[in-house]
This record gives C-alpha cells, structure tokens and sequence, in this order.
C-alpha cells in the first residue's frame, strides 16, 4: 500500500494529485478546455467566460466561507472594487492588461481585509450582516465618489489588449481567462497543501484549540478576508473586460449571494465545491432557457408560460440540494468515483 | 529523577475568580526543568482554571515566569511558540482532519511560509512542508506508534488513540513544557500504561518538561517528581509524591477524613491497578 512506503516518497504522497491516473485526468480535462473554444460558438465561448470568473469569485469565498468558517455577503462588493480598480486603471491610465487585473486584486484584498475586522469579534450570521455593510458602504462610494467613478452612469472598459490584440470577443477573452482560472484554483489548492490552509481549517473547526496551537485569530482571518476578496476582485476585473462597463449596480448584494448559493451547492471547503457549484449555478439557468428554447417551435406559448416556471425549477434545485445533499455537488461527485472505482467488482 | 536547576515555570499567586466561585486563590508553585509535575485535587479544585491561566485564556491575577520571563501578559499563541504546548480534557482536536494534518497544525508558529509561499508551493512552502512531514513522521508518528492511522480522520478514532493524536500534535509543537489535562482520563488500564510510558519517554528523549493534571492517582505517584495538591482552588500541599500521601489535609480533601492510611490504602488499590 501506498502508506507503506510513505517514508520514502513524502514528496509522492504531498503531491497536489498523488497518482499518474489523476495526473492523466488532469491533462485530459486541460486538453478539452483548450479545445472547447474550436467546437462551439460564441454564445458557449460566453458563457464559458462567464462561468469562469464565477469559479474564480466561488473559490475566494469558498476560502473564506468554507474553510475558514466566517460567511460573508461581500463577495460582489469586493468584486466590484476589482472592476472599478480596472476600469479606472484602464480607462484613464491605459496601463497595462494584466498588471490592472493585479492592482484590481490587491486594492479588493485591501478593501476585504478592512471590512475582515469584525470577524475578530462577531460570527455567523452577525459576521454576514456586518459584511452586507460593506456592500452597502462599498455601493454608495461607487455611485457617489464621482470624480472618479463617473457616478451612476458608470466607466466604460476599453477591450484588454494582450500583445497588441484586442480581447473583444469571448472568444478571446477566453484564452486569458480560462486559464487565469486555473492557475488560481492551483493556487487554492496548494494553499491548502501549507500551513497557511491548514490555520484557515484550525480556526474554522476550533478557533480556541487553534490559539493554543500558535495561530493567532486576527491575523489568520485577515489573511482570509485578503485572499479571499484578492479573488474577488480579480474575478472583477475580468468581469470589467468582460461585459466592458462597470456601474453601481453591477455588483449588487443578490450577486454575492449567488456566490453563497454556488458554494453551497458545490460544496463547501473543497476546491472542486467552489467550481461545480459555480458552474451550476451559472449554467443551470441558461440550460433551462435552452430547454424552453427546445419546445417553443411546438408550443409556441412556451416562453411565457414556462419563463417563470425556470426560476422556480432553478429554486427548487437549490433547496433541494440543501435538503438531499448537504455536502453539494462535490459529495455526488465523490460517490459517483467510488462506484465507478469499484464498478464492476462491487457496487 | 528530579530536574534541577531554575525552576522552568514559576506560578506565582494565581488568584482567579467567575462571579462569586474563586477558582483559584494565590496558587504559587515551581515546576522544575525536566521534571514530570503533576496537579491533583477533586473535582471543581481548580486544575483546569490553572491550565488555562497558564496557557493565556484566563487572565489571573498574579504571575506566570517562563525560563525566567514573565508572560502573563502574552496572548496565546505567543505562549505557545514559547514552547508552552498543552492538552485538553475533553480532546481538542480538529474531527474533520486527518490525524497527518492535527499532528502538522502543531508546528505551525515554527514555520515561515507566507501566503505567496503558499500558493505556489515552491521554494520555502515546498522545502518547510517537506521537512515537516519527514520530522512528523520520523520523531512523532513512530514514536507514539500511530503509523497505521496517519491517514485516517481524527472523529473516527477510539478514544485512547485520539487521546494519543493530541499528544502527537503537542509535541510537534517542539514544547519546553507539555501541559497535560487528564492523559489517561476515560483509559482502561493498557492504554494507561502506554500513555505512562509515552509520558516517560517524552521527557527522557525529548528533555520535555511535563506539567500534568490527573486523577489517576497510581500513575501520579508512580511517575511524578513533584505533586501539587489543589483543593477550592488553593495549594492545600506540594512535594515528594510519597510526602503529599503522607499530608493529612490531602486525605481530607480526597476522603472526608484525615486518616492518612485510608489514604495510602486507596492510593495503594490505585497504583496496583496501574502496575
Ligand atoms: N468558565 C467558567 N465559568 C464559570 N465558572 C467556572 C468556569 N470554569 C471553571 N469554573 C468553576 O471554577 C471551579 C474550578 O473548575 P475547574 O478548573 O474546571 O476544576 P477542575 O479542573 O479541577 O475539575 C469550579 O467551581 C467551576 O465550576
Ligand atoms: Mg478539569
């Protein structure tokens, strides 16, 4: 067994997918990102894009509200400090593409380690009450700090430009940020490969056994709320370049509980929760939109009766979650695996 | 086998109080470098109070010296990085990880690695979690012979081994003092023993000091160098294991009587049960 010989390959054992058949599925699935642009259209390239910068926000809070246990409904707020960050970089200074996206996401870590404070003190729900502050808080200096927001009417996002290419279709866009994506999940989840993951876990499970240990409360949950909203606000910057205006009300407090929703859906404190949840949760209602699209030729009343019936459904599929599977979509997976792991000797 | 030298930790009128209940009132004892010191007392006297005046949870009034400094003023995990590592009585380790990562989290005010280290997992994060791993396996895990659950998850462990994890995660805070709330509370008797002997074998090759609170009253006396008797949160008698089974008032606050014999007689039942 591999435990036997742990001694000799720590290195083996601590690795990020600690077997070749993991490691080939890894290279599978990054192949068919690669090829997934080629074999669809615009809509999908869209869509893609989309739920991308979704996964990114979901794996921030995820890091934040799965593994360190303090819910936040700030996620968008923090987003948005992202986008204005970049739009405001790119609108008036024309630096450049990728260095916005990391000026987007330092300013977002430092606005989130602000609004991180509380945590010291108040958890829960009274912790996700004082982060809907910050969203508040956070909305009114978007739209009233005009100088440099343009106030309600918002910035306009030239396209991003990458060796002189403008990045204006999804299509483009998507060799930047699907793989921007993955390098950020690869980072979550070397996070929790380290001793900085670890305290995230320690003060999440037992905050009093984790002082013993030598983790000092403040400093870790800060760190969270830094990391966390630093995804946030790069997701936001991509957002910016993405749909190429950013205005007080792109970022609103319905959108940071959709991030709640997906990493709850996904599952919670588990790096593949943050993607399948956010993938969910972004496709899901596009794919009921599709379904409705499907029968309207032989039913022609089938947007109008049906349109609202979609949000129920995608309701319901929430709740349902919550209720049958309460470890999410990342559960599922996981038993699906182990049946098709042992498939067809056992089932 | 006394240590000697200056005291290691010096406790020094601990006066504690909840609203009207004094957990501890002017509670002053050495506990002597390399030593095996042990806090017994009944049920309420205040040993656990005293663990955590001494960890930082409570803040008492009087003081606390580690190796000569005074630290009642520290939080936490400062003290904890100081080399102050402690149990709990009711185990308090983290249900959902594995026994390899509890063991882990121990080390972590030792280590440097940032959050940049973190998630890139080169350089200084890949060098100090590697040098970990082969320290926790190497010192740790074979010493308190846990290798056959290193992988499993802490919440699905009997008690004694989990008991032990929390040990194992103690000293992988590499501690100048390991406190101990009831090692062997809830033990049967083998557990105990091994506990005992884990207990004897961390302060001869680790040079551990070890500060202990226990009810077992055979381990106690057989493997203490000094004992404190709490009892309504005060020193009622320190000393020789044999002197405080000798003390009177100790057999009071354990038996109702002064009879130092029907003492020794319990003490005696207790220790061949242990033996
Ligand atoms: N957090 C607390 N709040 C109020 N009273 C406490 C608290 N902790 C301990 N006490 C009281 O202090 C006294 C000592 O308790 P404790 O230190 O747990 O004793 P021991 O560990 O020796 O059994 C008891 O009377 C207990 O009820
Ligand atoms: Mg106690």
């Amino acid at each position: 067994m591999r435990i036997a010989s742990a001694k000799e390959s720590y290195a083996t054992d601590e690795a990020l997918f600690d077997s070749a058949v993991q490691r080939a599925w890894f290279a599978v699935l990054l192949l068919a990102l690669a090829l997934f642009p080629f074999t669809v259209n615009q809509y999908w390239a869209y869509l893609a894009c989309l739920a991308a910068i979704n996964v990114i926000s979901a794996t921030g809070l995820n890091i934040l509200t799965g593994y360190t246990g303090l819910v936040s409904l700030g996620q968008a707020a923090f987003m948005g400090v992202g986008a204005y960050t970049v739009a405001v970089l790119e609108a008036r200074l024309g630096t450049p593409f990728l260095l916005n996206l990391l000026l987007g996401g330092c300013m977002a870590a430092a606005v989130g380690m602000v609004f991180g404070i509380p945590s010291l003190r108040v958890k829960g729900l009274y912790l996700a009450i004082s982060t809907i502050a910050a969203s508040f808080i956070l909305h009114f200096v978007f739209a009233n700090w005009t100088s440099v927001t343009k106030g309600v009417s918002g910035i306009n996002v030239p396209p991003a430009r990458l060796f002189g290419i403008d990045l204006d279709t999804p299509f483009k866009l998507y060799w930047v940020i699907v793989p921007l994506a993955v390098l950020m999940l690869l980072g979550a989840a070397n996070l929790f490969r380290t001793r900085v993951g670890r305290a995230f876990i320690a003060v999440r499970d037992r905050d009093i056994s984790a002082e013993v240990l030598g983790i000092p409360l403040l400093r870790t949950k800060l760190t969270s709320f830094a990391l966390s909203s630093f995804y946030a606000g790069v997701a936001g910057g991509l957002w910016a370049y993405f749909f190429r205006v950013v205005t007080p009300e792109s970022f609103p407090l319905l959108m940071s509980i959709f991030f709640l929703a997906a990493i709850i859906v996904g599952g919670m404190g588990t790096i593949l929760g943050g993607i399948l949840g956010a993938v969910f949760m972004t496709l899901v209602p596009e794919l009921l939109k599709l379904g409705v699209g499907v029968v309207s030729p032989f039913w022609p009343e089938a947007a109008v009766v049906l349109s609202p019936v979609r949000t129920v459904v995608f309701g319901a599929l929430i709740v349902g979650f919550l209720v049958f599977e309460p470890q999410g979509l990342t559960e599922m997976w996981r038993r699906t695996r182990r049946f098709f792991h042992l498939w067809p000797f056992k089932t | 086998m006394a240590g000697d030298g200056t005291p290691i930790l010096e406790v020094d009128a601990l006066t504690l109080a909840f609203g009207g209940v004094r957990a501890l009132s002017g509670v002053t004892f050495p506990v002597a470098r390399g030593s095996i010191t042990s806090v017994i007392g009944p049920n309420g006297a205040g040993k656990t109070s005293l663990f955590n005046s001494i960890s930082g949870f409570y803040r008492p009034q009087g003081s606390v010296r580690f190796e000569g400094q005074s630290i009642e003023r520290l939080a936490p995990p400062k003290r904890a990085k100081l080399g102050l590592a402690r149990t709990f009585q009711n185990i308090a380790l983290f249900r959902g990880m594995t026994v390899l990562d509890n063991i882990k989290l121990g080390r972590h005010a030792h280590m440097r690695t940032g959050v940049l280290d973190a998630l890139f997992y080169l350089g200084r994060a890949r060098r100090e979690e590697m040098e970990l791993r082969r320290d926790v396996e190497e010192r740790i895990i074979d010493f308190l012979e846990i290798d056959h659950i290193r992988k499993a998850p802490v919440g699905s462990l009997p008690y004694g081994l989990q008991k032990r994890v929390e040990l194992a995660r103690a000293l992988a805070m590499r501690p100048k003092v390991l406190m101990l709330d009831e090692p062997v509370a809830g033990m049967n008797r083998e557990e105990t023993e091994d506990m005992a002997r884990f207990i004897l074998d961390v302060r001869e090759e680790w040079g551990v000091t070890v500060l202990m609170v226990e009810h077992d009253m055979g381990m106690v006396m057989d493997i203490s160098d000094h004992v404190v008797v709490l009892n309504f949160g005060q020193v009622i008698a320190q000393g020789l294991p044999r002197d405080v089974q000798a003390d009177p008032q100790v057999a009071a606050a354990y038996l109702g009587s002064g009879n130092v014999d029907d003492l020794r007689a319990k003490l005696g039942a207790d220790a061949r049960k242990v033996a």
